[in-house]
Formats: C-alpha cells, structure tokens, sequence
C-alpha cells in the first residue's frame, strides 16, 4: 500500500526561500472574485469570517441589552411593551448564547488551532466552510425572523408548556428550535474538525505534553459539545414535532412531561456554560504566559483540571431544576457536585496566580484583561457556589441575582478573555497591532462598567427583584439599584464602542506587527502575520512546549510534501509520529450549495412536515456533488 | 450569624417596603424558613468573601512583587516549580474541603427548611396567566372556599401549599416567608411555611410565564391566629347581598353584561370558573394580581379597559355605559 | 525564522486505514456525538416508562417479528461487510464491487422490512407520548440506516467508474466501520423498543 509521491512530483525539498512560498501560496490561496470567496476552505478566511460574524452578533445581542436596561432603568417605563421586552430577553439570550459565545470560541479556534499546532489548514475544512453558512444562515434567520416581529418570546431556555402550540400558536418558538439545530449542526462540525486536527494534525513531536494549553482547553471543549450538543438537539426537535405533527412529549394530558423538556435542555445548558468558559481558560493561559514571560505553572494540573472540569460539567445539570419539586436528598447531592466543579476551577486559578507570582509581568492590555477576568470570575465562581446550595438557591433561583452570577461567570471568565485574546492575537489576523492606549481605556471603561452595570443586580435578587420581569412598580424600590445597574451597562457598551474604534482604525493605521510582536512562544508566532495561505512554507518540528522559547533563532521542519498540491502531514496520535502525507481538500461551491439546501430544508420543515420529503433530494445531491471525487490528481492516486 | 450585619443589611436594602405593597426581601426574613435560608446564606456569603479577598490579596502581592530582570522565559528553577506545583495541590485539597462542609452546612439548612411541621393548614395554590386561584380546602365542604391572589394565614402554624398550573410553569415565591417552589403542569408540588410575624407579604412569579409574568403578583397576609379565624369565618360565607338599589343593578348587570361567565360570586347565580372568584373582592387589598390597589378608581379602570392595563390577559374588554360601570362597581365594593 | 530541516517525510504514503488516517477518526467523532443522541433519545424514553404508570400507553407493544427479524439480519450482515473491510485492505476491486452491491442489497432490505416495523408499532406518534418516543427513536435510527445505504451506494457507483482508485478502499473500510456503529446502535433499541414494553 506504500503509495511514494510519484518521482516527478515538485515537492518542498527542491524548493527553497521565496520560490517555495510563492509556489505554495499559489496552490493554498482562495480562489479570487466573489465566487472564489464563496468557495474558500482556508481555516483562516473561514476563521475570519466566523469571527467577524459572531462579533456582529455580540453588537446585536449587546444592542438589544441596552434596550432592556433603558425600560428597566425606572419603574413603570413604557419605552418597550411587554411583548417587545420578552421577545427582545429571548433573543439577547439566545444571540449571546448560541450565535455569540460558543461560536466565537469555536471561531478563535478554527483559526487559531491549525497554526498552533503546526498544520496547514483544519482537517475536514469543506465541512468547515459548511458549519460557517449553516451558522450564517442560521443567525440570520433568527434575525430575519425578528425583524419581522417573529422573533421567539418564550425565553433562552424555552421551557414547554409556554412554548407548545396551545400557549405559543405563532411560529416564535418553531424559530427558536429551528435555530437551534442551525447553529448545533454548525457547532458540532466544528468540534468534530477540532478533535481531528488535534489528534492528527499536529506538527511531528507535539506530543501531547506539548501541546499549547489553548489547544488543549479547545479540545475539552469540542468533547463537550460533542456530548452536550445532541440533547438539545432531541429536545428542540421534539419540540417542534409536538408543534407541527402533534406528537405527545410535553403534553402531561398523554403521558409527556414538561420536566422531561427541562432535563433535556440543562443537561445541554450546563455543559454549555463551561463550552464557553473553558476556551477562555484557554486564552488565559496563553496570554498569561506571554506577558508574564513564563510557562504557566503545573501544565499538568492545568490539563487535569480542564478535562474534570468537562467530565463534572455533565454531572451537575439538576441545580438548574432545584425548585421544580425534585426528592430532597438527590438535590442535596446535586449541590455536593455543583460545588465539586469549584475545585478544577479553583485549581486553575492557583496555577494562574502562582504563574504571575512568580513572573515577569509585562503590563500590556490582554493581560489586563486576563487580570479583571480573575477578579470577576472567581467573584461569579463563588456566587456560583452559593447558588449551588438548595436552600439558597430557592431564594435567588431565577432572580436577579442568577443574572449577577453567570453574567460574572459568562463575561469574567469568557468575554474578558475574549477581547484580551482580540488583542493578543490581533496583530496575528491583521498584522497590525491595536492601539496600547485605546486599549487601556476599553479595559478600564469594561472593568468599570461590567462592575456598575451587574454587582448591583446581586442585592436587586435578594431584595426580590425577579428575572424576565419587563417591568416593576415604583414601591418595590428596585429603581435606583436599576437606574445604576443601567448606567454601568452603558459605560461597558461604551468600552465595546471603542473596541470597534481600535479595530477599525488599527486595521489601516495600526503598528506593523512583524512575525512574532509579544515575543511569545507558541508556533502561531513562527509564520507571518497575517499567515500565508498555506501557513508554513515548512511543516515545524516541536521539541520543546515552549518551542520558540526553547530555540529563538531557528525553527527544525520537514520537507518532503507536495508543492504542487494541498498536502497535509498526519502523525500519531499519542507521539506525533509522522505517519501520512494526505491530501487536503481543494475550494469548493459544494458545501455553501449544500448549507442551502439544508437551510431550505430545516425552515421549510416548521412550515410542513412534507419539507422532509421534498427538503432531502436537493441536500443528497448537494453532499454527492461535495463528496464526488473532482478528477483532480490528489483524488486519484 | 452576626446581629448588626443582618440590621445593616435590613436597613439599607428594606426600609421603604414597609409601605403598602408589602415585603418581598430575602433579607428580611419574617418566617422560619426564610430565616433559615437567610442563615445558610450568611455562612457562604462569608467563606464567599474571605475567598474572594485572600485572591485579590495574592494577585495584587504577585503583582508588586519584586521581579527577575532578565527576560529569560525557560530559566525555571526545578525545586521551585515542585514546590509551587505542591502548594497548588494543598490549595486544590483545602478547596475541596471547603466545598463539602458547604454542601453539609446547605443539606443541614435544607433539611430544616423542607421539614413538615405538624397540625398544618392546608391550601390548594393554582396557577393560571396571570393570576393565582386560591382554594382553602376543608374535610366539610361548606368550610371550603375559593379566593385569589391573597393569602391569608395564621402567624406561627406550618402552612402547606400545594401547588399546581392550569396552563404553563409558575413558580410561588414570597421571599420574605420562604423560597420558591414551581408550579408545573401535570405535577403537584407542596411547600410549607411558617410566617412568624404578622404583616403583609409580597410574592411574585418567578417562572417566566408569557406575557404578562411582570403583573403576576400576590400578597400573603399574616395575622393573629384569632384574627383568621375570624376571617375565615367570614370568608366561609356566600357574598353579601346587595344593600340598595344600585347595587342590585350591579348585580342584575354583572350577569347581564357576561361578567357571571368568568367569574364566581357564591350564594348567586354567577358560577363561571374561568376567572378570579370574586365572592368577597370588596375586602381584597389588590386587584389584577398585585398590580394595583383595590380602589374603586382602579377598578373601575380595570373593568372599563382591561386590556390597557394588563394586555394580553383574558378578561375582554365590555362596552359598558358609565352608569353601568358605576353600578356593577357598587355591587363589587359590598362583596366584603 | 532561519529554518534547518531536520527530516524528509516525501517516503511516507498518501493514504492510511483506521486510526492512521484522518476520515476514520472524523467517523469516530461523528459515531461518538451521534450514540450521544441515541443515549439521550433511550434516556427520553426510559425518563417517560418512569414517570407513566402504564406502558405502553393506550396501545399493546409493538409486534415483535419486524425487529427479530432485522435484528437478525443486522447481526448476519456483520460477516459480509467485515470480509467487505479484508478485500478492501487487500484492494481487490472486483471483490470490493461485489460486497458493496450486496451490502447496499442488504441495507434496502433493513429499509424495507424498517418500513414494516413502523407499521407494526400499533401506535402513532400522536397518540400518546410513548407513540411519539417510540417513532423518534426508530426514526432516528432510520435516519442513520438510510445514510449508510445511500453512503453505500454512492460507493459502489464510484467503484464501476474511473474513480475507482486505491484511496477509495480507505472510504470504504470507513463505510464498513460505520456500518458496525449502525448494527451496534440498533441492538439496545431493539430491546428497549420491542422488549421494555413487555416487562
């Protein structure tokens, strides 16, 4: 079965310098003109696009807070009618959750992980290109939706019966679970694609102690959503079969069971909480490295922590139901659990400290960034902890409190990472730096605001003040804790305003970045920024987990891929062995014609369930026609 | 937990809910249970605290600490990281330890908490969008009887409410008596209670319920075990018939005009069940589940233009002449 | 960066079987999220058996024939597609070509005799909540037999044409280990479709 490259071939080790990268840039570049654009399987143009996308969603879903703040800055305000305040709640939820916070986190890593470890482009990067449209599609529907006063009113978590045909007869809530599957199926793609690339994609000797943390969290994170993902799945499903084809799950006259509905949905929901919080870890290892000039403390704890942390995640889905009438003693172990996940966290946070603690910080903005996230989180983590309580949890559950607590969890220990991870890796995607000193006004102005804007919500839930209420009267003295609360959210908007402002201007404006501006020492630093399509002229040889630290003045690679074709290196799993060289797929029109016809298919099957019949041909033809050998060299050997 | 913070916090955060809407704070505790809570709270609010603090000590300390001056990354001293990596691992241990004696301190205030008292009254709480039907339920039928929104209870013995939806999920919460408990479709639930003092307290929905969870409020009212007695006496009786001649037109419109259809007037021919019972509205404190007073201004408003005030809920809207309203009102005030 | 080369991978083969090559482990991580669903889908029905007091509802169990037999068949078919797997690693096209036919035969036969079963639940899903469990785990399992077929079909057209090169033995070893993911995911189904509501 030994298939040598034929004797012919131009491969990479006749080939040198400036020859080789504009010979490999000509058979890794996207296509040009639009339909080029539209064909791109680069992970990084795909990258790009996913970030810049679920960026656009943080706008929208930011957009809609600030309207729920101004109604509820006063009692009694008229500014949205309650019908507008609940649709508008829904959808800031479901856009933060679903089409902001794990698709960013996802996008961060379809382009960050290849280059992290060594590769040329992501495994499966049709499917890749595929997940982007679906979650394109998928958000814009919603939208869409929306903006035509269709927008789901039941709430993020849409809880049956409110949302069943009898109590919800629009189609609101069939939007809500069809966007469900849309940004799921994209979801799922993607962590499929990161757990291949992971396992097989890595530069020979980056074995798995070497393996840069962020990957790392980025690979826990893809098994969650591998496991957590399908139980939405079933649920919006069901759901929308109980709408549309009148099946019995939820309806307790037939045997259904509304609580059936929410052990569905949090056995996602919880999960879901740490796919987003994990790749934050993630980035704050890698900035905290960089920035206090050593390797984080105990990679090992780390890594441990990360995958108890995934392993607990699923064990722990009850304390969202604690006052739905579940038997005393099984809720009381699920607040032991519950509180368990403080420890792999809490472990984390001693690493990172001891990390700084022993460093050489350099005071730029990501890591400041990483340190208001430590402030913030461990703050959310230990109203975490009280909520995890059953008694407690009977008082605060579903008030404003909650909102306190994961929006400090949420923001703390992803948002704050996140933009400090724009930052960091700006320069990388941009080849420019951000501006220093805008950058220290947006942490400061989001330091300050987050604060103002959500710790008043913590005594505004113990003093009574329920969630999802899109209004209050003016003798429950909610209105000044309110009124601050609102201000503090337009300052954290304002530090976003300016987030844009630096990225705009530093697009065109900004410091040239050069390869490697932090000094830092994973391998995404080894190669231009921004990148080359075929983001290593040579494939890097790891010796070390720090490996630009390690050796700064030259980088030990292979040669002997295809320079005349996409061609990747697959190693071994454990030891990044070198095993395969394999082809990587060219661009193609295949999986967008594909994401629309499965578009078609999944809105078309709210509308009737004979979209089943007609929906399927056109994708089946679609998936061929990707799948179809192209006759091209690669395919034929 | 210590006397002056629980007064601080009571004074800072609860002093102007002693006007007419009633308390809803869990941290003015007026019930065993709440009391409770408020006491596990406590317990955590504090580790939560000292945690909290000793981090942001150990980030700013590593944070001035004096530095290496070389920028030489990969110059890591072995003995160091060991002992670093040692202390992380008792950190990670005494981590742990501190969760499990929460999660008992939680268990043990949970089994206080969701302990049944004996010699417990017993109501039946239903659900429905956007309101609360109350049913105090009695072996002998005739000392059974229906109300809404208000809760009356005898301080100082176990009340346990069972709770069930006529529609979608609510959730019964008077924060300043007990923690919440959800009423589920298909599902009974039971909490029980014990008000130590008398007053008025506010409860509110806590479970998003559509559109109208804002305006689903009620008030549980605590008073002297006589004193309810003697209510409940009172409330065991069909409803006053009308004094004077207005208010038998209010009663001959009230079913004239579809009132009677929805809603229950006992001792009349007014049965509907799809409303609040209004047997004795006259002496109820709030109207449209704690939305607004009971005055004969507002509810006057309510019954003119429902749908202004609380849009979306079923009461419709009926063409009345003013004198009708005036009249029907009349008749509604007498329902002591 | 000055970059020293330090080995030349050019005598390594283009294409792998199993855990060395990228496809299988694509399968694996599709199969693993995938036998989530059906975890959760049984976790949905045993949730129900447990809070219903009768099961099944309003209707008698299903009539067991459908299942046996596919069952049956499920189990049989493992022989051909595992000597499927042995020819495609020897590359034996004309060997390949067959199997692939009979496997695809096979797996319209399961279609069919599937379309059967539905029939035979004596239940529909709009009759009770077991009739809609019961038609959402069969359908999702179907869902994944009616992939397979079409996969397989797709297969062994691409096997009579000139794409027929050796890569494609590799996409057909990964046919063959999806196929076993199929029968493995029917087997608890069966029990629980055709067999829990007879306890």
């Amino acid at each position: 079965m030994s298939m040598a490259a034929e004797p012919n071939e131009l491969r990479d080790d006749v080939l040198n310098g400036l020859q080789l990268s504009t010979q490999l840039e000509k058979v890794w570049r996207t296509p040009s003109g639009l339909v080029g654009a539209l064909m791109s399987v680069d992970h990084k143009v795909v990258g790009r696009r996913y970030i810049v996308t679920a960026f656009a969603f943080l706008l929208l879903g930011g957009i809609l807070a600030i309207l729920m703040r101004v109604q509820l800055a006063g009692p009694e305000k008229t500014f949205l009618s309650a019908d507008k305040y609940n649709q508008i709640f829904t959808m800031h939820g479901s856009t933060m959750m679903f089409l902001f916070a794990v698709p960013v986190m996802e996008a961060f890593a379809v382009y960050l992980v290849p280059l992290m470890v060594g590769t040329r482009n992501i495994a499966f990067p049709r499917l890749n290109a595929f997940s982007y449209w679906m979650f394109l599609f998928g958000g814009c529907f919603l939208w869409i939706s929306f903006l035509f006063n269709a927008g789901p009113d039941v709430g993020w978590f849409s809880y049956v019966p409110l949302s069943s045909l009898q109590f919800t007869p629009t189609k609101r809530a069939d939007v809500w679970a069809q966007m469900i599957t849309f940004t799921e199926v994209a979801a799922l793609a993607v962590a499929v694609e990161i757990v291949v690339t992971v396992f097989k994609l890595r530069a020979p000797g980056m074995t798995l102690d070497r393996i840069p943390l962020f990957v790392w969290a980025m690979l826990v994170t893809s098994f969650l959503v591998m496991f957590a993902m399908p139980s939405i799945m079933v649920a919006s499903t069901s759901l929308i079969l109980d709408r549309l084809v009148n099946t019995r799950f939820y309806d307790s006259s037939s045997g259904g069971h509304p609580l059936l509905w929410q052990h569905l949905f949090w056995f996602f929901g919880h999960p879901e909480v740490y796919i987003i919080f994990i790749p934050g870890t993630g980035m704050v290892s890698a900035i905290l490295a960089t920035f206090v000039r050593r390797p984080v403390i105990g990679y090992p704890i780390v890594i441990l922590s990360l995958i108890a942390t995934g392993f607990l995640s699923f064990g722990l889905w009850v304390h969202h139901m604690f006052v739905t009438g579940l038997p005393q003693l099984g809720a009381g172990l699920f607040t032991a659990s519950s509180m368990l996940i403080a420890v792999p966290s809490g472990l984390q946070i001693f690493c990172w400290l001891a990390t700084l603690w022993d460093g050489r910080p350099v005071y730029r903005t990501p890591l400041l960034f990483v340190i208001g996230f430590v402030v913030i989180f461990v703050l959310g983590g230990l109203s975490g902890v009280m909520v995890a309580s059953v008694p407690i949890d009977t008082q605060v559950h579903d008030t404003y409190f909650i909102v306190a607590h994961f929006h400090y969890v949420l923001i703390g220990g992803a948002v704050f990472p996140l933009v400090g991870a724009v930052y960091y890796w700006f320069p990388k995607i941009a080849g420019r730096m951000l501006s220093e000193r805008l950058g220290r006004w947006n942490f400061w102005l989001a330091f300050i605001g987050f604060n103002v804007a959500f710790f008043p919500m913590h005594i505004l839930g113990l003093i009574g003040m329920p969630r999802r209420v899109y209004t209050y009267t003016a003798d429950m003295d909610w209105a000044h804790l309110n009124l601050l609360s609102s201000g503090g959210a337009l300052i954290f908007a304002l530090s976003f305003a300016l987030l844009l402002v630096n990225v705009i201007y530093s697009l065109r404006k900004g410091e040239l970045a050069g390869d490697n501006p932090w000094n830092a020492s994973t391998l995404e630093w080894a190669t231009s920024s921004p990148p080359p399509p075929q983001n290593f002229d040579r494939i890097p040889v790891v010796k070390h987990r720090d490996p630009l630290w390690a050796d700064s003045e030259s980088l030990p690679v292979v040669a002997g891929l295809s320079a005349e074709r996409r061609e990747i290196l697959l190693t071994s799993l454990a030891e990044a062995e070198p095993q395969i060289r394999e082809a990587s797929p060219e661009p193609s029109i295949w999986p967008l014609l594909a994401a629309i016809a499965t578009t078609v298919f999944f809105i078309g099957s709210i509308f009737t369930p004979w979209a089943v019949l007609w929906g399927t041909p056109p994708m089946a033809v679609t998936l061929i026609g990707w799948f179809w050998p192209a006759g091209s060299k690669e395919d034929e050997e | 937990m210590p006397v002056w913070v629980r007064i601080v916090l009571v004074l800072c955060t609860t002093w102007p809910l002693a006007a007419c809407a009633g308390r809803q704070s869990t941290l003015d505790p007026q019930g065993l249970q709440s009391e409770q809570i408020l006491h596990t709270l406590f317990i955590f609010l504090g580790v939560a605290a000292i945690v909290w603090i000793a981090v942001v000590i150990v980030l700013a300390l590593g944070m001035l600490r004096r530095k290496r001056l070389a920028d030489q990354p990969l110059d890591l001293h072995q003995a160091f990281e060991e002992r670093t990596g040692r202390v992380i691992i008792g950190l990670g241990v005494a981590t742990t330890v501190i969760v499990l004696g929460l999660s008992f301190v939680s268990y043990a205030g949970q089994r206080i908490v969701f302990a049944k008292g004996e010699n417990a009254l017993t109501l039946k709480i239903i659900g429905h969008q956007w309101w609360w039907e109350v049913r105090y339920e009695d072996d002998s039928p005739h000392r059974s009887f229906v109300t809404a929104n208000e809760i009356r209870i005898p301080t100082g013995q176990p009340v346990k409410v069972e709770l069930e939806s006529a529609d979608v999920v609510h959730s019964f919460w008077v924060p300043s008596l007990t923690g919440k408990m959800d009423l589920i479709t298909g599902q009974k639930n039971e909490l029980q209670f014990t008000a130590k003092n008398a007053g008025v307290y506010r409860g509110q929905c806590a479970e998003f319920c559509g559109l109208q969870h804002a305006h689903m409020a009620f008030a549980v009212i605590a008073l002297p075990p006589d004193e309810f007695g003697r209510w409940r006496d009172r409330e065991n009786q069909s409803a006053n018939s009308p004094a004077d001649q207005l208010g038998k037109q209010g009663e001959a419109l009230f079913r004239a005009r579809g009132c009677a259809l929805c809603h229950n007037i006992s001792g009349t021919l007014a049965g509907g069940q799809l409303g609040p019972d209004l047997t004795h509205i006259g002496s109820r404190t709030t109207i449209t589940a704690g939305t607004l007073p009971n005055t004969p201004a507002t509810l006057g408003a309510w019954i003119a233009d429902p749908q202004h005030i609380k849009p979306g809920n079923l009461m419709p809207k009926m063409p009345l002449q003013s004198g009708e309203l005036i009249a029907i009102l009349h008749y509604l005030e007498q329902l002591k | 960066m000055r970059q020293t080369i330090v080995r030349n991978v050019a005598e390594l083969p283009t294409y792998g079987y199993g855990p060395r090559s990228g496809p299988w482990w694509g399968a694996m991580g599709f199969m693993a999220l995938e036998g989530m669903g059906f975890a959760i889908a049984i976790g949905a029905y045993l949730y129900l058996y447990a809070v219903n007091p009768t099961w099944p509802i309003g209707a008698s169990p299903p009539d067991l024939w459908p299942g046996t037999a596919e069952t049956v068949i499920y189990l049989l078919s493992i022989i051909p597609n595992e000597y499927t797997s042995r020819v495609a690693h020897r590359q034996d096209l004309a060997k390949v070509r067959i199997c692939l036919i009979v496997m695809a035969a096979i797996g319209i036969a399961l279609l069919v005799l599937r379309g059967f079963e539905f029939a035979h639940l004596n239940t529909r899903w709009d009759n009770s909540a077991y009739g809609s469990i019961v038609w959402l785990i069969l359908g999702l399992h179907t869902t994944h037999l009616a992939t397979d077929v079409g996969d397989t079909v797709v297969l062994a057209v691409l096997m009579f044409t000139r794409h027929a090169k050796p890569r494609r033995f590799s996409d057909v070893t990964d046919n063959v280990f999806y196929w076993n993911f199929v029968v493995l995911a029917w087997l608890p189904l069966y029990v629980l479709l055709d067999w829990i509501p007879r306890l």
